[in-house]
C-alpha cells in the first residue's frame, strides 16, 4: 500500500470515529432520558400514563422502522438547518443520532425493566420522590444493563457511519466502497475490513470491561 | 400508633374484581409488636401495603401517629413514609451499593451531611452486627446478614413504625431466630412499633404481643398471643396453634375416637398448662388422688411471649367412677378438653 493509501486510511479512521463518538454521545444523551420516560409512564409504573406512554411508543416505532439510507435523506432539510450543509462527516452525524436516538430508548427501557420491582418499592417506602427513584435506585441498577446496551449501538453505529459516504460523510466504509469496490483495489478493501474488524473489538472489549467494574451480582 | 378503619381493597381486573381486604379494622398500640398471620392469599401483603400506601384501599382510613395518611398530598405522604421503615421477604437491597451505602439510602433521600450519615450509619451496624461488612456488596452476604442490612436501612430514618412483610420467610430456621431476636431487641432498645405479617405460627410465638389472623380478606381473631393460644375461638386460630406447638391434628387418631363414651372406653383429653401450673406435678398428682393412670400420647412445652404453655394429650385409665373424679379433678385446676373416647 502507498504512503498515500495510508494517509487516505488515517484519514478515513478519523472521520469514522469522529461520527461514532459524536452520535452515539449524542443520542445516549437523548435516548436515556426518552428510554427512562417510556419506562415510568408504563401503566403500573412510578409516573403511570398511558396517553405519554402511547404516544412516546408511537413515535419511538416510527423511528426504528425507518430504513438508514432513507432516513438519512428524508432528513436532509434538518440537517441543513442544525449544521448548515447537508453533506460532509458533521452532517452525517445529525442522521445518525436521530437514527440511534429510537433504538438507545428502548435498549435503555429494557435495561430498567430488569431492576426488581422490589427495589422500587423500596425506595417508595422510604419516601423516595419519583425524580429520586430514577437517579438512586433505577440509574445505578440498571448501569451494567444500560452500558452493555450501549456498547451494542456504538457497534452499530460504525457500520451505520459506513454509509454515510452516501452524503459525502467519508469514513471506514466509504473508503472501502470508493477505492475497494468501484476501483478494484483489493489491499484498500482488506485493510478497511481489519480496521473496522479491529475497532469493533475494541469497543466491545471495552463495553465488557467497564460493565464487569459496574456489575456487583458477579 | 397505626390503626386501619374499615379498610377495603378490591383489585379490578378484566377477569373480575378480587377483594382482597374485607372491612379490615385493626389497632396496633405505640411500642408493641403486633403479629397478622394469614395463609397464602389471605391478603397480608395487601394489608402490609396499605399501611405505608403503597396499596391504595379502595375505602377506609389508615392512621398511623394520629394522622390520617390517605388525605396526605403525595409530598405529605412521602414525608410521612420517612417515619415508617419496612423490611420485605426479598430484602430488596440495591446490588450496586455497599452495605453502607445502602443503609444510608433513606439520608441520602433526605439530603443529610457526609457526617451526619456516618453518624447514623456506624452505629446501626453495631446494633446489626454487620461492622466487618460495612464495604461488602449483597452479593456477598447471605440471606440473613441482608435481611440485617435491610433491617438497619428500614432504621435509618428513625421511623417510629417498623412494617415486616414476610420478613424471615425466605430463611432457614436458625437465621430466623436471629433475625426475630435482632427485632425484639430493636422493638425493646429504640421504642418502635413492628407490624409484621407472616405465615409462620413460630414468628409470631417467638415476639408478638398481639396476634390477628387474617382468612379471605376478613381480620377473623385478633387476642393477645397468650389468650390466642389458650382460647383460640374459631377452628383457623386453633389450627394455627397446633402448627406452632407442633400437635398432629386431631383428624389424625380421630377415626380411632368415639364422640360418646361406651362401656370400659377411656376418654382422650387434651390439658392446657398456662405458666406456673407448667411447673406443677399435676398429672401424677392426680393420678394418685384418683387412682387412674395417663398413657401420653402427645407433648409439648412452649414458651409464648414471657409465659409457658404446656399441652399434652393423654388417655386416662382406670374404672368409669375413677376417671370421672380424675376429670373432674383436672378441671378443677387446668383447661381440659375431652376430645372422645377409645375403646
Amino acid at each position: 500500500m502507498s504512503a498515500n493509501a495510508w494517509a487516505l486510511l488515517l484519514q478515513a479512521l478519523w472521520e469514522t470515529l469522529y461520527m461514532v463518538a459524536a452520535s452515539g454521545s449524542l443520542s445516549f444523551l437523548l435516548g436515556i432520558p426518552l428510554g427512562i420516560l417510556l419506562y415510568i409512564t408504563r401503566p403500573g409504573r412510578i409516573s403511570e400514563n398511558h396517553l405519554a406512554n402511547t404516544c412516546l411508543a408511537s413515535i419511538v416505532n416510527a423511528g426504528r422502522s425507518i430504513p438508514f439510507i432513507i432516513l438519512m435523506v428524508a432528513i436532509i432539510p434538518l440537517t441543513r438547518l442544525l449544521t448548515g450543509t447537508s453533506i460532509g462527516t458533521t452532517a452525517a452525524i445529525v442522521p445518525l443520532t436521530i437514527a440511534a436516538i429510537p433504538f438507545v430508548a428502548r435498549i435503555a427501557e429494557g435495561a430498567l425493566n430488569e431492576v426488581p420491582l422490589g427495589l422500587v418499592e423500596a425506595a417508595q417506602s422510604m419516601g423516595a420522590s419519583p425524580f429520586q427513584i430514577v437517579v438512586r435506585v433505577l440509574l445505578p441498577e440498571a448501569r451494567p444493563g444500560l452500558i452493555n446496551g450501549m456498547t451494542i449501538i456504538s457497534v452499530t453505529l460504525v457500520s451505520y457511519s459506513a454509509m454515510a459516504g452516501a452524503i459525502g460523510g467519508g469514513g471506514l466504509g466509504d473508503l472501502g466502497i470508493r477505492y475497494g469496490y468501484q476501483r478494484f483495489d483489493g489491499a484498500i478493501m482488506l485493510a478497511t475490513v481489519i480496521v473496522l474488524i479491529a475497532l469493533v473489538q475494541l469497543i466491545q472489549a471495552a463495553g465488557d470491561r467497564m460493565q464487569r467494574f459496574y456489575d456487583k451480582n458477579q | 400508633m397505626i390503626e386501619l378503619k374499615q379498610l377495603t381493597k378490591t383489585f379490578v381486573s378484566d377477569g373480575g374484581n378480587v377483594t382482597a381486604l374485607n372491612n379490615v379494622s385493626l389497632y396496633v398500640p405505640r411500642g408493641k409488636i403486633y403479629g397478622v398471620i394469614g395463609s397464602s392469599g389471605a391478603g397480608k401483603s395487601t394489608l402490609i401495603r396499605c399501611v405505608n400506601l403503597l396499596e391504595t384501599p379502595s375505602s377506609g382510613a389508615v392512621i398511623v401517629d394520629g394522622q390520617d395518611l390517605m388525605q396526605l398530598s403525595k409530598k405529605a405522604l412521602r414525608q410521612a413514609r420517612h417515619t415508617m421503615g419496612m423490611i420485605f421477604q426479598h430484602f430488596n437491597l440495591l446490588s450496586s451499593r455497599t452495605v453502607f451505602d445502602n443503609i444510608a439510602l433513606p439520608l441520602k433521600l433526605t439530603e443529610q451531611s457526609k457526617v451526619a450519615i456516618e453518624a447514623t450509619v456506624a452505629p446501626l451496624l453495631t446494633l446489626t452486627g454487620l461492622e466487618d461488612k460495612r464495604n461488602h456488596y449483597p452479593t456477598q452476604l447471605s440471606g440473613g446478614q441482608k435481611q440485617r442490612v435491610a433491617i438497619a436501612r428500614a432504621l435509618a430514618s428513625k421511623p417510629q413504625v417498623l412494617l415486616c412483610d414476610e420478613a424471615t420467610s425466605a430463611l432457614d430456621p436458625q437465621t430466623t431466630s436471629s433475625i426475630l431476636a435482632l427485632l425484639k431487641d430493636i422493638n425493646r432498645k429504640l421504642k418502635i412499633t413492628i407490624l409484621m405479617i407472616t405465615h409462620e405460627m413460630d414468628v409470631v410465638k417467638s415476639i408478638c404481643d398481639q396476634v390477628a389472623i387474617l382468612s379471605q380478606g376478613k381480620l377473623v381473631e385478633e387476642n393477645t398471643v397468650e389468650e390466642f393460644f389458650v382460647n383460640p375461638k374459631t377452628a383457623l386460630a386453633r389450627k394455627f396453634v397446633r402448627s406452632a406447638t407442633h400437635e398432629k391434628p386431631v383428624s389424625e387418631i380421630e377415626h380411632h375416637l368415639k364422640q360418646k363414651p361406651i362401656s370400659g372406653s377411656r376418654p382422650v383429653v387434651r390439658i392446657t398448662f398456662v405458666g406456673d401450673t407448667t411447673n406443677d406435678p399435676l398429672i401424677t398428682q392426680t393420678a394418685r388422688a384418683c387412682n387412674v393412670d395417663f398413657v401420653v400420647l402427645q407433648a409439648d412445652i412452649e414458651s409464648v411471649g414471657n409465659k409457658r404453655l404446656g399441652f399434652l394429650m393423654v388417655e386416662i385409665l382406670g374404672d368409669e367412677q375413677a376417671t370421672k373424679t380424675a376429670l373432674e379433678y383436672l378441671k378443677a385446676r387446668l383447661k381440659v378438653e375431652v376430645l372422645g373416647y377409645v375403646c
